[in-house]
């Protein structure tokens, strides 16, 4: 238990570290490789730790949000979104906050949402947007794109909520979780041989 | 049809967030009186997946995980490259469905062996088969089991550090290894075998990762310099995907070797494709036409390594060398495509091309076995018969992920199957097609045979034993983890008091 709470303690503070390091005021992606709860080997090269980690370094995370969420509600922006069974779920977040962590951090219901935590590697935090919110968000790397072209349900106004980062603008804005879509087999047998 | 399902289910059984549940449905375990006792067989993400989702929306569902291996997580753990840590993250969350407390896990537990599919059916309301596919597809050709010529899974299992792959012991001293298979498994062994141990950069360079150090060691002494993906259709019908392309098009030190006449006419019709094959397709171009100019062009004529796509090739024989024992190359034939897209068929025609390698991998699929007499099995395609999970015509049987739709996909497809597959079985519970209304003893009947056949099964909490382990050997290397490689001793470590 001891061994537990020291290393939260320490992977509080190495998210700390790392929170300085992010683009801007933006906790969206950074840099080639790296990852958002990635930390620095001795060899002052970034590698990302999380593998086999506990949910002690989710807690990390938290905890740093948590406090920061505690600040000043000015840096506050409110978002809609509507799950897949057609339920609104309202979500506060803070100014630079991904949609990822406003999801994450208030504990939104919504099914397998952010299995990579964030760092490029799936495509479950797909979200839709109006068209008149998608035209204003910040354009979408290849790497964004590389990854949203293997998401479940993809529209025009497609994007990975792990890289939008919540700006004053999108104060009182909608998304949408896509459903999953049925393929066109649907109540198809399989492999029946029949 | 499927959204419907999703919604009903989930407005029926949410109890998140203080929401009460519809009125008169207060869950279904009040409805029946009885629990609905869950066994799921195999630890990947297909069975987390399943899990996850029967406990969140059955109020008193408690479902027992059983995993051949002491240790869980199946290709999470053994099949993603070490050089993608992120994948793994999805880790974190399965491990908070195993902390549940109406779910526990149990590793070292062959079921086919050490428990029949008919005394689970005893103790248990539901089976749920998730063991995927260990097996892989065979080429079939004379030379296929010369030394030196290995499936693509096994290579991958050597790497990951699956203990039964542990002494492939494979031959890296030629300079081309030749990979069949177009597909995301072949880039990742193609980029696990050209990779640079110890350039220094900004990023993941190998050392650092999980790969088994038996399969360092062995990369780092390695002559390979040249690998060639050979597959038997076009350009426009390649499995893999765009991010692993452009991580092989990105490698340092090596080179992309594509043949412009891969590509004619390609561009006409690339452009009414859709988005994910379109950019694919064009970032194929782009590698094979443009000239490269500057730092790039530099670069690429700096390289010490290449790796080229071949297409339109089947293979129809391993030659072997001098020795008539180790391959020395393969005699492909070349082939020509009827039909367009995703579907279009290779045709052979007379031509043959031979080409040299000194090492051999064949990626073109997993596969998945029986895994008892008593479940159906459809031989041809390689997965259970089924219609969305339930197992045809045996109730009370459900599978999901590979062994349900066959081995592809990634962890997103896996995911949404295994909540279909856990929202039949809701289902089946609310309409009676699956009948709880006997209380089923569970674990605790299979405790007791696990004992008389002294099979030690390994707990959760047992295999973070093994994780603290591997972590801290890891560690000492300034590696994530250093994984163990003997059942037994993983077992042992399992065991240990705190």
């Amino acid at each position: 238990m001891a061994a537990t709470a020291t290393r939260r303690f320490l992977l509080t503070s190495q998210s700390a570290v790392f929170k300085r390091l992010r683009h801007h005021d933006c906790s969206r992606y950074w840099g080639p490789r790296s990852c958002r709860s990635g930390r620095r080997g001795e060899d002052g090269l970034f590698f990302c730790g999380r593998v086999g980690a506990s949910s002690s370094e989710t807690w990390g995370r938290h905890l740093l949000n948590t406090a920061a969420r505690l600040q000043s509600s000015k840096d506050k922006v409110t978002v809609d979104f509507i799950n897949r069974d057609g339920e609104k779920l309202t979500a506060e977040g803070n100014l630079g906050d991904s949609l990822l962590d406003v999801v994450v951090d208030n504990n939104l219901d919504i099914d397998g949402f952010g299995a990579c935590e964030g760092t490029l590697a799936c495509s479950t935090c797909h979200l839709i947007f109006e068209q008149s919110i998608y035209k204003k968000l910040d354009s979408i790397t290849d790497e964004e794109m590389d990854m949203l072209d293997l998401a479940y349900g993809l529209k025009e106004t497609s994007r990975l909520g792990c890289q939008i980062c919540l700006k004053k603008w999108m104060d009182g804005m909608t998304v949408e979780v896509p459903n999953d879509v049925a393929d066109a087999r649907q109540a198809k047998d399989f492999g029946s041989g029949s | 049809m499927s959204r419907l399902r999703g919604a009903l289910l989930a407005a029926i059984y949410r109890k998140a967030s203080g929401r009460q549940a519809l009125p008169g449905v207060r869950g279904l375990s009040s409805k029946t009186g009885s629990e609905l006792k869950v066994c799921i067989i195999g630890s990947g993400p297909a069975g987390f997946y399943t899990a996850q989702h029967l406990l969140k929306y059955h109020e008193s569902a408690v479902v027992d995980i059983y995993e051949k291996l002491p240790v869980p997580f199946g290709l999470v753990r053994f099949g993603v490259a070490p050089d993608h840590p992120e994948v793994k993250n999805v880790i974190n969350a399965f491990t908070q469905t195993a902390h549940h407390d109406r779910c526990s896990f149990y590793g070292n537990v062959t079921v086919g062996k050490d428990l029949s599919i008919e005394e689970l059916k005893q103790a248990y309301h539901a089976l749920i088969l998730t063991y995927g596919a260990e097996a892989n597809r065979t080429l079939g050709i004379p030379g296929e089991n010369l030394r030196g010529v290995y499936s693509a899974r096994t290579f991958v299992g050597w790497y990951n550090g699956l203990p039964e792959n542990k002494n492939l012991n494979p031959e890296l001293s030629s300079e081309t290894a030749i990979i069949l298979g177009h597909g995301n498994v072949g880039l990742d062994v193609a980029r696990i075998l050209l990779s640079p141990i110890d350039l220094l950069r900004l990023g993941m360079f190998l050392q650092k990762t999980d790969i088994a150090a038996h399969a360092l060691e062995a990369i780092a002494a390695s002559k390979v310099k040249r690998v060639l993906l050979v597959g038997r259709r076009g350009p426009l019908q390649v499995a893999f995907t765009i991010k692993e392309l452009r991580e092989m098009i990105n490698l340092p030190d090596a080179r992309p070797l594509l043949h412009p006449s891969d590509f004619e006419g390609i561009g006409q019709i690339v452009k009414d494709l859709p988005r994910p094959r379109k950019r694919l397709t064009e970032l194929m171009i782009k590698a094979a036409l443009e000239k490269p100019s500057g730092n790039e062009a530099e670069r690429r004529a700096a390289a010490s390594k290449e790796w080229g796509l071949q297409f339109l090739r089947s293979p129809m024989e391993v030659i072997p060398g001098n020795d008539g024992k180790w391959v020395a190359g393969i005699r492909l034939s070349v082939n020509k495509l009827e039909g367009l897209g995703e579907s279009a068929k290779f045709v052979q025609t007379e031509d043959v091309e031979d080409l040299e390698c000194g090492l051999m991998l064949s990626s073109i699929g997993y596969k998945s076995y029986p895994i008892d007499p008593s479940v159906p099995f459809d031989h041809q395609q390689g997965i259970i018969p089924n219609n969305l999970g339930r197992v045809l015509h045996a109730p009370g049987l459900y599978c999901s992920g590979w062994v349900k739709r066959g081995p592809t996909g990634v962890i997103v497809t896996t995911m949404h199957d295994g909540f279909e597959t856990a929202v039949s079985v809701l289902e089946d519970v609310r309409s009676g097609a699956l009948d709880v209304s006997a209380s089923k003893g569970g674990y605790e009947i299979m405790e007791a045979l696990l004992k008389q056949r002294g099979i030690r099964p390994v707990s959760f909490s047992g295999w973070e034993k093994i994780d603290n382990v591997e972590v801290a050997n890891g560690e000492k290397a300034g590696k994530p983890r250093e994984k163990l490689l003997d059942v037994e001793e993983m077992v042992e470590v399992a065991s240990q008091r705190r």
